[in-house]
């Protein structure tokens, strides 16, 4: 195998993917949908930020194209569209257990919030960060010990580090392992799911460029989940704003941020602070934004 | 010197540390090396710096709930450090403090109302009835109802959880309130609610805050005077304003640096609402 970060260049027309109509319930209430409706497309080499609150579904969402959907929770409707170099298309939705095994990890691969608890406390990160290469690509020994060495190295982590314990590292040391980790077999897909909320503000800072490097030299597309405005500023080309399980607006970074259309992105916005603090802070309005109205407005803005 | 609320000089504290093999030898961490902060009276002062910096062991060693090394807290002219433990908790019913998880610093096995009752029954403020009466009312204030005294912490959301938070601590009807990062485990939308509950109950209580935080864009819109800290000591302290115009520091530099969407004027349109 070798060291080289080059993607094979997916089709230029389909995108890497396309989440169409998804739907999401509890398998014990399924008129009651969490996620409801929720099309949208990730290209290559580009960034697609999902905003909304505790609760919207935007980290539902997330889990519905791993399919790693907890056991109460039900798909009702919907495709999660893959566009792989060599299979082609697929909808992950009805892979076998088996097939999706082999793309996770692989082809699709998940950063978490929590640093601290996604690793394993008794392994080695080196270890760690060897597992999916041992699995997907069969790397073993000097190969192995290499490819843990440059990707370390890739993520800002003297190459030594390999043989520390989680404990041993600081947050965002432990979030770089997390990436190293989740870029190993060069995945053409990247979730995130709020990978800086849990850092200082300058480790964040760092974290995001390195998430924006990796995602121009790998061409990766990345799915990236967050509540924070600022974030998405940094990061984002498309955006996806989520109320209540559903698709309140999308567009382009500059539309949405600049520009929004629903009184929903609207008010969410006024919550944010600025830096300069000329803004009057301005709490939502819940009673003011009823679910039916947002539902309504929603045919009327996204594009 | 009357406008001083809340005085602290030359704060050190030392925290040990086991190292070397098998964790034989000892090093020392200095926590707080040397702080000195003023708190003006009704105004807000932001401690702001990375894990690690030292502003949670700040709070902790102002209320005396850590002991100090070295150094003097004055309040009212009394210097808490050298406190009998039965006058200083006595006085403490003017300290109080708002925490930063609220899922984690509320008691699950006790109801709201004798979590927020709780203070005025170790105070022995008032009678029964009243006691009852003040928490109605202060639970109403920050936007609770009556019936949630009858409740548990598991029942509320975490914007809830935090205003139960609050009103634990100002229904004492303090002079000072610390909050140890009281909105960064809120999401925005929540987070604006409780920064303008906490400058609302400011003007009306007459309260002084001392705000810890590591988020730069929220220390500015609540804060009057900030103070830096980087690895337990003070590196630039000042006005609010002009702190983040003109940081002098290489680290308050950089941290303004690291405020993520600065090239983006936020929520530049409000809602017409």
């Amino acid at each position: 195998m070798t060291t080289d970060l080059q993607m094979d260049q997916p089709d230029k027309v389909t995108p890497l993917l396309q989440l169409s109509h998804v739907s999401i319930s509890a398998k014990k209430m399924p008129s009651r949908l969490l996620v409801n409706d929720v099309s949208f497309t990730i290209d290559s080499g580009k960034t697609t930020c999902v905003v909304g609150e505790s609760g919207s579904g935007k980290s539902l969402t997330a889990l519905s194209v791993m399919g790693l959907l907890s056991k109460q929770l039900q798909l009702n409707s919907g495709k999660v569209l893959f566009n792989d170099a060599n299979l082609g298309v697929q909808d992950l939705t009805v892979l076998s257990e088996a097939s999706l095994q082999k793309l996770r990890g692989a082809k699709i691969a998940m950063i978490f919030q929590e640093p601290m608890t996604s690793l394993n406390p008794v392994l080695t990160v080196g270890y760690q960060i060897g597992e999916s290469l041992t699995t997907h690509l069969g790397l073993k020994g000097s190969a192995l010990k290499t490819r843990i060495a440059n990707l370390l190295e890739m993520v800002g982590i003297p190459p030594g580090r390999a043989n520390s314990y989680p404990d041993e590292l600081s947050g965002g040391q432990r979030q770089r392992v997390m990436i190293a980790m989740s870029i190993a077999c060069e995945p053409s897909l990247l979730i995130a799911d709020e990978p800086t909320t849990a850092l200082d503000v300058t480790v964040q800072a760092q974290i995001l460029k390195l998430l924006d490097d990796l995602k121009t030299r790998m061409n990766m597309g990345m799915l990236f989940i967050t509540h924070d405005f600022g974030v998405v500023a940094d990061i984002a080309d498309h955006v996806v704003v989520m109320f209540r399980g559903e698709i309140v607006e999308s567009g382009t970074k500059a539309q949405v941020l600049s520009n929004p259309r629903h009184p929903y992105t609207q008010a969410l916005l006024a919550c944010v602070p600025d830096a300069e603090g000329k803004k009057a802070l301005k709490p939502i309005d819940y009673a003011w934004l009823p679910e039916n109205k947002a539902r309504q407005q929603k045919l009327e803005v996204t594009v | 010197m009357s406008d001083l609320i809340l005085v602290a000089n030359k704060l050190v504290k030392t925290y040990t540390q086991r190292s070397g093999k098998f964790g034989f030898g000892t090093t020392f961490v200095k926590a707080l090396d040397n702080v000195s902060i003023t708190l003006r009276t009704g105004t807000t002062l932001a401690v702001v710096g990375e894990s690690g910096s030292g502003k949670s062991t700040l709070a902790r060693c102002l209320l005396q709930l850590q002991p100090l090394d070295s150094g003097e807290v004055l309040f009212a002219g009394q210097d808490l450090a050298k406190m009998q433990a039965s006058a200083l908790r006595a006085i403490r019913k003017n300290l109080q403090m708002v925490f930063q998880d609220p899922f984690a610093s509320l008691n699950p096995r006790m109801r709201i109302g004798e979590i927020v009752g709780e203070g005025l029954l170790i105070h022995g403020l008032g009678s029964m009835t009243e006691q009852q009466q003040k928490v109605i009312a202060m639970l109403k204030r920050v936007g609770l109802t009556e019936a949630d005294m009858q409740k548990y912490p598991h029942e509320f959301s975490g914007g809830q959880r935090q205003r139960i938070g609050i009103a634990r601590a100002l229904v004492l009807q303090p002079k000072v309130v610390v909050c140890d990062e009281p909105v960064s485990a809120l999401d925005v939308s929540i987070q604006a609610q409780i920064l303008l509950l906490l400058k609302e109950l400011q003007q009306e209580m007459a309260l002084s805050y001392i705000f810890i935080s590591h988020d730069l864009r929220v220390v500015r819109h609540i804060a009057d005077d900030i103070v830096v800290l980087y690895q337990g000591k003070v590196v630039e302290q000042g006005k609010v304003a002009g702190i983040y115009e003109r940081p002098q520091h290489e680290y308050t530099q950089n941290l303004l640096a690291a405020i993520p969407g600065k090239e983006y004027n936020l929520g530049k349109k409000v809602v017409n609402a």
